[in-house]
């Protein structure tokens, strides 16, 4: 292929550690052709990240390429000395970060920064490379390009900012892009912006892109040909379609099926035993011998070599080299609704929030009055009943993590009512909150963040059941730590470590044991698994459906992850700009969603398919500050009429099923 | 009969406090492992040794007493001399009580300035005197330089024996202590090889001794840095600076320590007015120069002393209570910097998940502050305390030299150079109590520095990493 824009041959990097060395990439073959999408996926720690970097020649200082080429246009460019890459980077190929937050200068005007760009590269400088940035801005959809490009980056969202870095990248007018997680950090609705985006500049300009995701249903979306990477090397490349029909390496279908989603409720989702080996390993046979549920003599005794099972789609698998072939991936079918999962409405519910408001006041000036409120929440009435799981679904900014700290009283709620097992907990303060505190626990996004690093896991454990009481004697307490290790699948010799010892996916076991320590009956998630990698991630969802089916606890599961939704909720709320706009069974508004944002929310998703279609998204959330008049979606609906802009709707049954409300004109 | 000062009760306290501090780390990961990296930083082990050098000194410095005087009082009672001395005094009871008259320059046997003498032929001639105690054992006076050339070979060689000989018995213990064979552990040692850095740290002793085997073998008959204007010897004095200036930088951080370290953390924990009220106080207390702060604090102090003679049995208990106190004051003042370090640092970690599921078991805010946010601000703690030692001794010196440090009978590196700058324009110029002061000084500030940045950069935790991966690149 000789007309490849990327050819990178026998790529190996090394980072140098204190006694060992780390060979994060270890051979990698791929090659890109103008026009196509190269996409890399795997878990974290699997080198994909370092494989961009390698390519870039941006490593950090501990690491080197030891050996192969990375050819671009032809040119070797591990050959070149560093000032000749510097023509190269940005011109010929260009990099888009994964954080738009921190990939572009707070000092400097978005303007500056592409014209840097087109300076260095085209020799523009002045009026007319003010104006290619415009052009530019423009291209990428940034609206108002013209005074936009005047701004900084902290006056821009999420989204922008990652269209200016899409910008930047395109400046030099480069024929290889590299994509690290482009929209990991984004929102469902401005990934599918920016994807789309991404896809239209790529079909005209006819650049070569090399993706590096984690996500699936990305690769699904934008990629022509993917290779799955694992531990450092690339264990299965194909086209797309035969990739996606018939996933062969078992890393590969590993990954499919421990997809939530994927499995139908109530099953627990497969997951990979084990974790990543360590790079710094001297791997004799297969990498993935360890995990693998083929694994044979064989497998441990010599490495596989490629094995073709249809042209262009290569495996590295004794099992696939012998014949044997696997079968075609099972298309999941929609969950069926069930009768059962309706609970029992009548029943007196476990949490029942009314009316609920957190405003935020912003001051202002040296008296510190107040200017004004963030709305975070602004209304929301929720109830969830014993041992079932409420969902409650938004974008970043909705208030959904707000409502979650407002009910475990973190923050104090500005009005509304909210109760628990029938205590009416709006207004306790001091001993009587702290005595009921052992009903509703909390659950954090962060697994890093949310353990003490100063602290072994039994101290832990324990400091909720003594400040809360539970259980009497230090005996029994002990014995008690010893149970809820097992309960979350921890060996018990754990209890004397400290948390850096553990995996983020341990990590966030100890928190749920922590959590359960005081016997709740109710847990509020706040994004307990976006981050962690998925074939974790399933892991720990089945410890969160267990602990239901076991311990008959309930869950309030903030979350993004529509997929998580509907493998573990009972009933979903969706949350937009600080008021819930539906709410109903997870399969109903999963599957037949009524109002107009949770079609879009849905619609964004990214499908394994690929084959999702759906309208154009437009314009992004709007501050809690100042949210629209009316009903805060009008601005970004397609079926907004004169009534959306005056009053805000109520909520309306909108399904047989008389749970199934929304907050919409259309279904007055 | 012992004395128990008030500073010295102080230092051993804080001396008992590392001891305990240290076991209690030893069985501590996550508090054992930064201290470990301080260990194999060259720097850190060489000043680590120069330190400990110091502090036996000012230990030895703290141990006081009153002489016997042998008689008995009329009331039964034994009488006690009116002087406290130390421990250290009565090591170097030769030095101390051998004064000349004034002025002599190092190694001299005559005094610095001329003198009338009365000839025995009643003619009266200006000559500088004979000293009365530097070379003594001279029969002629050009036996000088050969005698000195060999107090100084003797020294050097009984120091380095000294030396060698506690080197050998540390690589015993060492290997005694990793299980291996001596041999072995003495060629990796030798050839820098181990972990642990015991090479600078061995030649850092080396160097130390030698520096005690030549005090040893030439201070009995000379004055070897000098006497000062009333003839004491200037070595004796620098010595005994090393006490002040230990007390100086450790007893003032106790002081800092609990003001900094509760106000710093309400400030940034409890936020809202608590934060408003100690934010407007270490801002108001930051805004006035300090120096004038201090110099208000220590008049008044010093009036009250002056007021309340009747307190104090001995001028050396007075001037130990005006020492302890300078070091209230100076810590009084100097526990913004620290707060500050903290507010910053609640502030970040208030915020994290394990405070606020700390909130959500509903654990009091004592509680979560003394098991969640102190333990994980520590690190700064301890860098700040090592930092500020320094800087502390230099301010000690400087205070005393504008005359609102130290009581003028206490001997410190800030009364010496105070005393010093008076001769610098004489001439010849009287250099070696200003020199011997300030070599004094700036080895056990450069040594507390260098150790202050090497365990700052051991609990950088970027660093730890950015060092691993730079010493893998070596290997």
């Amino acid at each position: 292929m000789t007309d490849a824009a990327l050819v990178v041959t026998n790529l190996r990097t090394a980072i140098a550690g204190a006694n060992e060395t780390i060979h994060a990439v270890d051979g990698i073959d791929l090659s890109i052709s103008p026009g196509q999408t190269f996409a890399i996926v795997g878990e974290s720690g699997c080198g994909k990240s370092m494989t961009a970097l390698s390519i870039m020649r941006l490593l950090p200082d501990a690491a080197r390429i030891i050996d192969g080429t990375v050819a671009v246009d032809g040119t070797d460019v591990l050959a070149l000395p560093e000032a000749a890459m510097r023509n190269i980077r940005g011109r010929r190929v260009a990099m888009i970060f994964q954080e738009p937050a921190t990939s572009l200068n707070p000092v400097l005007t978005v303007g500056r920064q592409i014209e840097e760009v087109l300076a260095r590269h085209l020799g523009l400088q002045g009026p007319p490379a003010r104006a290619r940035a415009i052009e530019l801005l423009e291209a990428v959809g940034l609206p108002d390009a013209a005074s936009r490009i005047d701004d900084y980056a902290f006056q821009l969202s999420g989204g922008m900012k990652q269209r200016v870095m899409i910008a930047i990248a395109l400046a030099g007018d480069p024929n290889v892009i590299v994509a690290d997680e482009p929209t990991t950090a984004l929102d469902v609705t401005i990934q599918a912006q920016v994807l789309d985006l991404l896809k239209a500049m790529q079909t005209k300009r006819g650049t070569a892109m090399l993706l590096i995701t984690h996500d699936l249903g990305v690769v699904a979306a934008m990629a022509h040909r993917v290779a799955v990477m694992y531990a450092g090397e690339i264990v299965e490349t194909g086209e797309r379609a035969a990739f996606f029909a018939r996933p062969s390496h078992p890393y590969s279908r590993k990954l499919f099926e421990a997809l939530p989603g994927t499995a139908p409720r109530g099953t627990p989702l497969s997951v990979i035993p084990g974790q990543v080996p360590s790079l710094a390993t001297a791997f004799v046979g297969c990498r993935f011998a360890d995990r693998c549920d083929l694994v044979h003599e064989r497998c441990r005794q010599a490495a596989p070599g490629w094995s073709s099972l249809s042209p262009g789609h290569t495996v590295r698998c004794f099992a696939v080299e012998a014949g044997t072939k696997p079968p075609v991936r099972a298309v999941a079918l929609p969950a069926a609704v069930s009768a059962a999962a309706a609970g029992k409405p009548n029943a007196s519910p476990l949490l029942e929030v009314r009316d609920l408001v957190v405003h935020f006041p912003i001051r202002k000036g040296v008296l510190k009055r107040t200017v004004g409120h963030v709305r975070a929440v602004d209304g929301v009435s929720l109830t969830i009943q014993r041992g079932q799981t409420l969902a409650l679904v938004g974008e970043s900014g909705c208030g959904k993590t707000t409502v979650g700290k407002a009910i475990v009283r973190l923050v104090a709620p500005t009005a509304g009512r909210l109760s628990i097992n029938g205590v009416d907990l709006t207004n306790l303060g001091g001993s009587a909150l702290r005595e009921r505190r052992a009903d509703f626990q909390i659950i954090f996004q962060d697994p890093f963040a949310s353990l003490n690093p100063r602290m072994r896991i039994e101290d832990l454990l324990m400091e909720g059941m003594l400040t809360l009481g539970v259980l009497d004697n230090h005996a029994s307490r002990s014995k008690r730590i010893d149970q809820l290790l097992d309960q979350v699948g921890l060996p018990k010799v754990s209890r004397g470590r400290y948390p850096h010892e553990f995996s983020g996916g341990q990590r966030q076991r100890i928190a749920i044991a922590r959590a359960l320590a005081v016997n709740p009956k109710l847990i509020i998630c706040d994004e307990p698994t976006s981050a962690l990698d998925v074939s974790v991630q399933a892991q720990i969802l089945n410890v969160f459906a267990e602990l239901q089916r076991e311990l008959g606890v309930a869950y309030l599961f903030i979350t993004h992850n529509l997929a998580v939704v509907e493998y573990l909720a009972h009933r979903v709320a969706v949350m937009y700009l600080g008021r819930i706009v539906e709410e109903g069974e997870a399969a109903s508004v999963l599957h037949a969603p009524k109002h107009p944002y949770t079609q879009l929310l849905l619609s964004a998703v990214p499908r394994l398919d690929g084959m999702t279609r759906r309208g154009e998204i437009i314009g992004e959330s709007p501050s809690p500050i100042a949210p629209p008049p009316g009903c805060h979606f009008h601005p970004r609906c397609i079926h907004a009429r004169d009534i959306c802009r005056g009053s805000y709707p109520p909520a309306v049954v909108v399904a047989g099923d008389a749970t199934h409300r929304a907050a919409c004109f259309g279904y007055e | 009969m012992p004395v128990m000062l008030w500073t010295d009760a102080l230092v051993w306290f804080l001396m008992a406090t590392v001891i305990v501090f240290i076991l209690y780390a030893r069985r501590r990961e996550h508090l054992s492992a930064p201290w470990r990296r301080v260990l194999t930083s060259s720097a850190a082990m060489a000043s680590a040794v120069t330190l400990g050098g110091f502090l036996c000194i000012g230990l030895i410095d703290s141990i006081h007493y009153r002489e016997s005087l042998g008689a008995v009082k009329g009331d039964g009672k034994q009488a006690y001399a009116v002087e406290v001395l130390s421990g250290l005094d009565w090591m170097l009871s030769d030095l101390r009580k051998r004064q000349e008259k004034t002025y002599s320059a190092p190694f001299a046997l005559h005094l610095f300035q001329k003198e009338s003498l009365e000839r025995p032929d009643g003619k009266i001639v200006r000559v500088y005197p004979r000293l009365h105690h530097a070379g003594k054992h001279l029969q002629d006076e050009n036996e000088l330089t050969g005698d000195i050339a060999w107090r100084f070979a003797s020294g050097i060689v009984s120091g380095s024996a000294v030396a060698i000989a506690l080197v050998m018995l540390g690589i015993c213990w060492i290997a005694r202590h990793a299980a291996a064979p001596y041999g072995a552990m003495l060629t990796a040692i030798m050839s820098g090889a181990t972990q642990v850095r015991w090479r600078p740290a061995f030649l850092a002793l080396w160097v130390l001794l030698i520096g005690v085997g030549l005090a040893a073998s030439l201070a009995p008959h000379y004055h070897v840095l000098g006497t000062d204007k009333v003839g004491q010897d200037v070595l004796y004095q620098a010595l005994k600076s090393i006490r002040t200036a230990l007390v100086i930088g450790t007893i003032t951080t106790l002081v800092t320590l609990p003001l900094g370290v509760l106000l710093g953390i309400a400030a940034g924990y409890f936020k809202g007015w608590i934060d408003d009220i100690i934010t407007y106080v270490y801002t108001t207390i930051n805004s006035i120069p300090s120096v004038l702060l201090i110099a208000a604090s220590v008049l008044l102090m010093q009036g009250y002393i002056e007021r309340n003679a009747e307190l104090f049995q001995t001028t050396a208990e007075r001037a130990d209570i005006r020492l302890l106190l300078l070091c209230v004051i100076l810590g009084l003042t100097s526990w913004t910097g620290l707060a500050r370090l903290l507010r910053g640092e609640s502030l970040k970690l208030r915020e994290l998940e394990y405070i606020q599921a700390a909130h959500a078991l509903g654990v009091t805010h004592l509680r979560t502050i003394t098991r969640h946010i102190l333990p994980n601000t520590m690190h700064i703690v301890l860098i700040a305390l090592v930092m500020e030692f320094s800087s502390l001794v230099l301010a000690e010196a400087v205070l005393s030299y504008i005359g609102v440090g130290v009581d003028p009978t206490m001997i410190s590196f800030g009364t010496m150079i105070n005393t010093a700058r008076l001769e610098m324009g004489r001439e010849p110029m009287v250099w070696w109590s200003l020199s011997a002061a300030f070599s004094f000084m700036v080895i056990l500030v450069l040594a507390a520095n260098l150790f202050a940045d090497a365990v700052r950069d051991a609990f950088d935790p970027r660093n730890a990493m950015g060092r691993v991966a730079a010493g893998g690149t070596k290997a």
